[in-house]
């Protein structure tokens, strides 16, 4: 037979064990080697504590009782789940971007940072939580009395090992959950010793579950026909109670503070919320895969009366399995302190947050005069609060006697805690909620809970006969199974909703009709779009002198060194030396949430408000963050803005520098061509007179020849320069045009006999003079310089043999064209586009000319209004001189 | 010229954006399924509700649905919904850090 004293051996030996594993992982996680602690599967066996005793005992038990019911319990947590993206993606990022504790330190955050709805939490979380305490205690006790039956040589004193149990639970939690206060350093070794005894009790209920489909109803089939066979054989599930426990266990499952601990507060990376939205309903898969059957074998096999909730561990005792049974034994009690050690850490947190940390502050005086070790006061507050939640669930486990059955303690405690629901959902995703309004809701819903479902439950004479007959006040309508009337309803079913009906209304209504605090509404636009804002609120105000009594009260929370660390990191950040930053508000604010990661939001925000005097939320600060979003589109739209500016400015730049360059380069072409222009003339000139001085016996000829030679030279200069001051004259726009009236025909003759006379080079000029009789007004003599430049061009240059050059001149709409034609072979087409530069020179310098006339006319011609160019496509050289021609004038031609 | 233009330049800047619009569309459309996977779920949780129920006692009226099927169907469902999460999971595990947008 199974012995109670090797039961307690192997009992003490896992509880070494976990011990050990519990303080390997705080001493790797200290020494920084913790990467393998980070992972997505030990963040979703964590979340396990989901699975209590309640599911490990209580679901077979509720499966004998109501058939297929108990899954509603863990359909809710899978939705849940599966819903992560728009749901507990937002409470993680919230929970890691402000440094959230617990459950209670969220909603008061969230709220303006308000202690009063922390401690309502609090209180709430712990009402609702020891009846659950009591309910792990009550199953290990119970599991333990099946063994002590089963050994009769024991001594065992029934309800003796609830007193043990819960002492050394209360030790592991105070042992390895208040080892260190920056919630940052999380819980290594309790997350670590917990995620193994999710997979111990896992292990365990399908160890059972295999034995008993496969060793005692024969496989798959028969088990099916088994339990269609059975009492529990057909699908008779009461609607309101199956919809009620679908949404309260998804309600419980976010709100639970040890729930919460593990899914927010212990959460290192958001990414593993991915793994474990699948894993973990696979986990509560597995979990329920087998509880049917082994409660259909269970009420096959066992006699009548024995109790349904102890299947896992009686049927393998009664087939003579001992080890199987002590390895669920061992399942069960991993369930249960798994639980009960992660929920004494998560309220012990929330109550010393809460409620000790302000009487304690309020106590002890003002701002940087707090004396003591507050570190040491936050660490000795959560360890007296673990001790006394434990020390509650045993009084209310002895109180209560233990005769309930497990799954209605447990809804209960559901349903205290699911009223957390809608101050944390309408504060998730509703900006409007406000603190009145979550206070009002909570203390309603709270109170009806109470009222309807708890004290009912606790049986006795908590409520007399006549309240349940008459209601309260003797009031028809306050029966407490009864609200308003409604009657037939499941208690539970009814409890819940009514509860969270008048819960949310008051909620809505109040958040409606108040209106909120300037910090409350920073808060709110901060976790309802906690994904567009990334940096928090800019509410402190601090000067200098401030910064050392903020550096002593951080050090009594967090420690010297890690303080010192801290403020001198800030203090490299901004650009100084030592330990002291300035306290701006980006580090108050910083600084603010690193202590609410130890002693909670609303405490945190108090301390930091006593040294520096307050927040100065304005309602600049107020309207900056509510509408940061709109700001940012503006600011991106001005700074869209301004890069367009830049980019064109930088274009406008570029071209002004390209411009500049090749004037530059145009400049230093035109410097080198005019010293190139004048050193020719000036060379001839300084030997031909060097010859004169210094050679003797010259005859009179030749002193003629050289001098002639020096003359020509000084005035081929002197053109030269007369045509460069003439061009820059045209160039630079300075030039007065003689403006005159006359006669295209006289300006042609004229012109023709300047360009012709004196000259060795024969040229025909053809004209006909009766087409040339335009009158004009314009500088006469500068037209006629550029007839001069083009007749006396075709002269040089016109390489016919009997050179002949064609003027024609005809009138089109209102432009004069006057057509220069020779019959000589023409410019070389590469050269047309270059003619009208300066010192363009087609052939060589056998002309002797500067290469500037063309460039001169062009320039005239263009201050005239008309313009000189090439003509392509002619036999010869052909150049088309086109002049406007004044209507008036056209007239005056047509009367001709 | 129309080939080495400037249309060619257009149509090569277009090339990627097109795949980046498709991107963009597929992740509107996982958000989509994230969105209605727990709605789904919820509504063929609560499928059974519609089933006949047997008599308060239990009694084995020809109408009733027998507990093995309603225990493939429920847990039939269930993972299919782990299945739909998982691969809702892996395709979004390429969006390094979930943090752009919710919507």
């Amino acid at each position: 037979m199974a012995s109670l004293n090797l039961l307690v051996l192997v009992c003490l030996g896992y509880v070494v064990l976990l011990f050990i594993v519990a303080f390997v992982a705080d001493r790797l996680a200290a020494q920084g080697r913790s990467r393998w602690l980070h992972t997505p599967l030990i963040y979703t066996l964590s979340l396990s504590i989901y699975c209590t005793a309640w599911t490990f005992y209580g679901a077979v038990g509720y499966a004998a009782r109501s058939g297929l019911e108990f899954v509603a319990i863990y359909l809710g947590p899978t939705l849940v789940m599966v819903g992560w993206w728009w749901g507990l993606r937002k409470l993680v990022r919230i929970g890691r971007s402000q440094r959230v504790t617990s459950i209670a330190d969220l909603i008061s955050s969230r709220y303006g940072k308000s202690n009063a709805l922390a401690i309502c939490v609090t209180l709430l979380a712990v009402i609702g939580v020891t009846p659950y305490i009591a309910l792990q205690l009550q199953s290990i006790t119970l599991s333990f009395s099946i063994f002590a039956e089963a050994d009769p040589d024991s001594g065992y004193v029934d309800g003796s090992s609830a007193l043990y149990v819960a002492a050394g639970l209360a030790v592991f939690a105070i042992l390895f959950g208040t080892r260190n206060l920056d919630v940052n350093e999380r819980h290594h070794g309790v997350v670590t010793a917990v995620a193994l005894e999710a997979v111990v009790k896992l292990l365990a209920l399908l160890a059972v579950g295999a034995f008993v489909v496969w060793e005692l109803a024969g496989g798959i089939g028969p088990v099916m026909a088994q339990i269609d066979a059975s009492e529990i054989g057909q699908w008779n599930v009461h609607s309101g109670r199956w919809a009620t426990f679908t949404f309260l266990s998804a309600a419980a499952f976010v709100c639970l503070p040890r729930m919460f601990q593990v899914l927010v507060v212990e959460n290192s990376d958001e990414r593993h919320l991915r793994t474990a939205a699948w894993a973990f309903p696979f986990y509560l898969l597995l979990m329920s895969l087998f509880v049917i059957p082994i409660a259909v074998v269970g009420l096959d096999l066992m006699p009548e009366g024995s109790n349904p909730d102890m299947y896992v561990v009686t049927i393998p005792l009664s087939q003579g399995r001992e080890g199987l049974a002590m390895l669920s034994f061992l399942g069960g009690f991993s369930s249960a302190t798994s639980m009960v050690i992660v929920a004494a850490m998560a309220l012990s947190t929330m109550v010393s947050n809460h409620i000790v940390m302000p009487i304690w502050l309020s106590w002890h005086g003002e701002g940087g005069a707090v004396s003591g070790d507050v570190r040491n006061v936050v660490l000795l507050a959560r360890r007296i609060s673990i001790a006394g939640i434990l020390a509650l669930g045993y009084f209310y486990h002895r109180l209560s006697g233990g005769g309930d059955a497990l799954i209605s303690i447990g809804l209960v405690a559901f349903a205290g805690i699911a009223q957390i629901l809608p101050a944390l959902v309408g504060g998730l995703f509703w900006r409007g909620a406000t603190r009145t309004g979550a206070l009002v809701g909570l203390v309603v819903g709270f109170s009806v809970w109470l009222f309807t479902l708890l004290l009912p439950e606790l049986g006795g004479n908590v409520l007399s006969d006549r309240i349940y007959q008459d209601g309260l006040f003797g009031i028809g309508w306050l029966r407490p199974l009864a609200l308003f009337g409604v009657s037939g309803l499941d208690p539970v079913v009814h409890s819940v909703m009514w509860s969270l009906l008048l819960n949310a209304s008051g909620f809505c209504i109040v958040s409606l009709v108040t209106f909120p605090s300037p910090l409350e509404r920073l808060q709110a636009a901060q976790f309802v779009n906690v994904f567009d804002h990334s940096v928090g609120p800019r509410g402190w105000t601090g000067t200098i002198g401030q910064s050392e009594d903020l550096m002593i009260m951080s050090q009594r929370i967090l420690g010297a060194q890690q303080a010192q660390d801290l403020f001198h990191r800030e203090a490299v950040a901004q650009g100084q030396r030592g330990y002291l930053p300035e306290p701006s508000p980006a580090f108050l604010d910083r600084l603010e949430r690193v202590l609410s990661g130890s002693v909670g939001a609303a405490t945190a925000h108090a301390m930091i408000g006593q040294i520096v005097g307050g927040s100065s939320v304005s309602v600049a600060d107020l309207l900056a963050v509510a509408d940061e979003s709109a700001q940012l589109l503006e600011y991106s739209s001005k700074l869209e803005a301004k890069s367009a500016e830049l980019s064109n400015t930088a274009r406008q730049l570029r071209e002004a520098n390209a411009k500049l360059t090749q004037l530059s380069l145009q400049k230093d072409a035109f410097l080198s061509q005019v010293s190139h222009e004048l050193r020719t003339p000036m060379t001839s000139i300084s030997a031909f007179s060097e010859i004169l001085r210094d050679t003797d016996g010259l005859d009179e000829a030749e002193k003629t020849h050289y001098a002639t030679i020096i003359h020509d030279e000084a005035l081929r200069l002197t053109r030269l320069l007369n045509d460069l001051l003439d061009l820059s004259v045209l160039e630079s726009g300075q030039v007065s045009l003689n403006m005159r009236d006359g006669n295209l025909s006289d300006v042609l003759d004229r012109a023709e006999a300047a360009a012709l006379a004196g000259s060795d080079r024969p040229l025909l000029v053809r004209r006909q003079r009766d087409e040339e009789r335009f009158a004009l007004q314009t500088d006469l003599d500068r037209l006629a310089q550029v007839f001069i430049n083009l007749i006396s061009n075709a002269q040089k240059y016109c390489n016919a043999e009997r050179p002949e050059l064609r003027i024609k001149v005809r009138a089109v709409s209102d432009r004069l064209l006057i057509d220069f034609v020779d019959n000589g072979s023409g410019i070389p087409p590469d050269s047309r586009s270059v003619v009208f530069e300066k010192f363009t020179r087609v052939s060589g310098e056998k002309a002797g000319g500067a290469g500037l006339g063309l460039a001169i006319s062009r320039e005239i011609m263009q201050r005239l209004d008309g313009n000189v160019s090439y003509l392509p496509g002619k036999s010869g050289g052909a150049f088309r001189v086109i002049l406007p021609l004044a209507t008036r004038m056209a007239a005056q031609e047509l009367r001709a | 010229m129309t080939r080495g233009g400037p249309d060619s330049e257009l149509s090569d800047k277009m090339q990627p954006s097109m795949i980046l619009e498709r991107q963009n569309y597929r992740r509107r459309r996982l958000m989509d399924a994230a969105r209605i996977l727990p709605l789904l779920g919820a509504l063929l949780f609560a499928l059974p509700l519609l089933w006949p129920a047997s008599g308060p006692e239990g009694d084995l009226g020809d109408d009733g649905v027998a507990m093995s099927s309603a225990i493939i169907y429920v847990f039939s469902v269930w993972s299919a919904l782990i299945v739909s999460i998982l691969v809702f999971g892996k395709s979004t595990q390429a969006w390094s850090r979930p943090s752009d947008d919710q919507g």
